[in-house]
């Protein structure tokens, strides 16, 4: 045993030194990395199940008054909802017929399913998240994740019983998004910090009738990743960098990222039609 | 060779899959850079016991399930693991006799060494580093470690694993 240790450490450390190069430079690892994942579901869902229990009991002992006052909040906000939902319908239907009109190419049908965040930390230095629908439900790579309120991130890899996401805070994430006050395109990248984006590309000049503070930032539809018209974020800080060719531009996430403990996932069923 | 049969697997792999648990469990933000490494820990101590059973191979192992669980590039944690194992097991004979504080200051030695090291090859990579907050996670080890010790004996004589 004493003597091949030696060998049989440095044979080991070079084959991790390789495994990392390969995972890091090509996707060979991809479907071994799917199998592992389904393969340690196990241990992640053990993790996350006294967080759900817990969860389950305090709602399970709330009492009957809570309840029924929860119950009323949800069926009033149900109606506001239906009532924005008419409009949206209306609107939506008048928009095909126009691209009819104008021979557009697009038209989008979308479909949503609900996913749970398991409650279980991965690395601390990407904000990145495990959720529990994998290969099985149907969730594909580069699928798009949102919650109630905006766009959360991108689906990185798909195992057979769970997924990993990666946020738009994640400073590997960048999202072609634009101003709706005035269409200006932009990219928002991640920082790595929680709640914060990066808006890159925008010229020092101009800035005040392009972009400013409070503006709303939605999804361009760039990059076929994201359907367009999902809102991203509000800007926050606005700030000419003059030694610099970009300024610098920070929004605020609209979506509660790693608040959540459900999130959505969107099917963008693109179909062309002449 | 060693002819005696092996004994109480399940007691090795229940301690590590309580690691592994015990590795992603959600703690508060600000806690995370504190973290023992739960995985090590338990890694050093079955290495200073069974070293010719749990060795090189099992650290390999453990580092590739670990990289998966915490969804890093495959090879990190087996790289780090792989070198505290082989720490460990050079100087088994010696840590075995040592009072736990002693061995608790060569825990710390050995993860903040493997830390560095994996550090450096990340940058190699050119992935983000991390900074002084590696020595944390190393000193709240250091001071798990007797207790750790004590359970996994405690654990390792009642099942008499060999």
């Amino acid at each position: 045993m004493g003597r091949t240790l030696i060998l049989r450490t440095f044979a080991f450390l070079f084959a991790a030194i390789f495994l990392m190069l390969i995972d890091h430079r090509s996707d060979y690892l991809q479907t071994v990395r799917a199998h592992l994942l389904a393969l340690v579901y196990p241990i992640q869902y053990m993790v996350d199940l006294p967080v759900t229990v817990g969860q389950w009991l305090s709602a399970s002992a709330s009492s009957r008054q809570q309840l029924l006052k929860k119950n009323a909040e949800y069926r009033n906000e149900n109606l506001l909802l239906r009532g924005t939902l008419q409009k949206f319908e209306d609107l939506k239907s008048e928009n095909e017929r126009l691209r009819r009109l104008l021979n557009s190419s697009k038209n989008s049908k979308e479909r949503v399913q609900v996913a749970e965040i398991l409650a279980v930390n991965l690395n601390h230095l990407e904000r990145k998240i495990l959720i529990n629908k994998g290969q099985k439900d149907g969730v594909f790579i580069n699928q798009p994740v949102i919650d109630a309120q905006g766009v959360m991130g991108q689906v990185i890899r798909v195992g057979l019983f769970s997924s990993i996401v990666m946020l738009i805070t994640d400073p590997d994430h960048e999202l072609p998004v634009e101003v709706v006050r005035t269409t200006l395109r932009t990219v928002a990248k991640g920082m790595g910090t929680i709640n914060r984006l990066s808006l890159l590309y925008l010229s020092n000049t101009g800035l005040n009738t392009g972009i400013k503070v409070g503006d709303l930032i939605v999804t361009s539809g760039f990059g076929q990743k994201f359907p367009k018209g999902y809102p991203v974020g509000t800007v926050i800080e606005v700030n000419p960098d003059i030694g610099k060719p970009y300024a610098q531009v920070q929004a605020f996430p609209r979506a509660a990222l790693e608040h959540n403990r459900e999130v959505l996932l969107v099917w963008n069923n693109v179909a062309r039609s002449k | 060779m060693n002819l005696e049969r092996h004994r109480g697997s399940w007691v090795i792999f229940l301690s590590f899959i309580f690691s592994f648990m015990l590795a992603i469990m959600p703690i508060p933000v600000w806690a995370t850079a504190w973290r023992p490494d739960w995985v090590a820990l338990v890694l050093i101590f079955w290495c200073i016991t069974i070293p010719q059973r749990v060795g090189i191979a099992t650290a390999g192992l453990v580092g590739i399930i670990l990289d998966v669980l915490k969804d890093m590039l495959l090879g990190q944690h087996a790289f780090s693991l792989c070198l505290i194992a082989f720490f460990t097991i050079k100087l088994h004979l010696r840590m075995r006799l040592f009072p736990k504080w002693q061995q608790a200051m060569l825990v710390f030695g050995f993860i903040v060494i493997s830390q560095l090291l994996a550090i450096w090859i990340h940058s190699l990579f050119g992935l983000p580093t991390m900074d002084v907050s590696i020595l944390y996670s190393a000193f709240t080890s250091m001071l798990l470690w007797p207790w750790m010790f004590i359970i996994l004996r405690d654990l390792q004589s009642t099942y008499k694993v060999l």
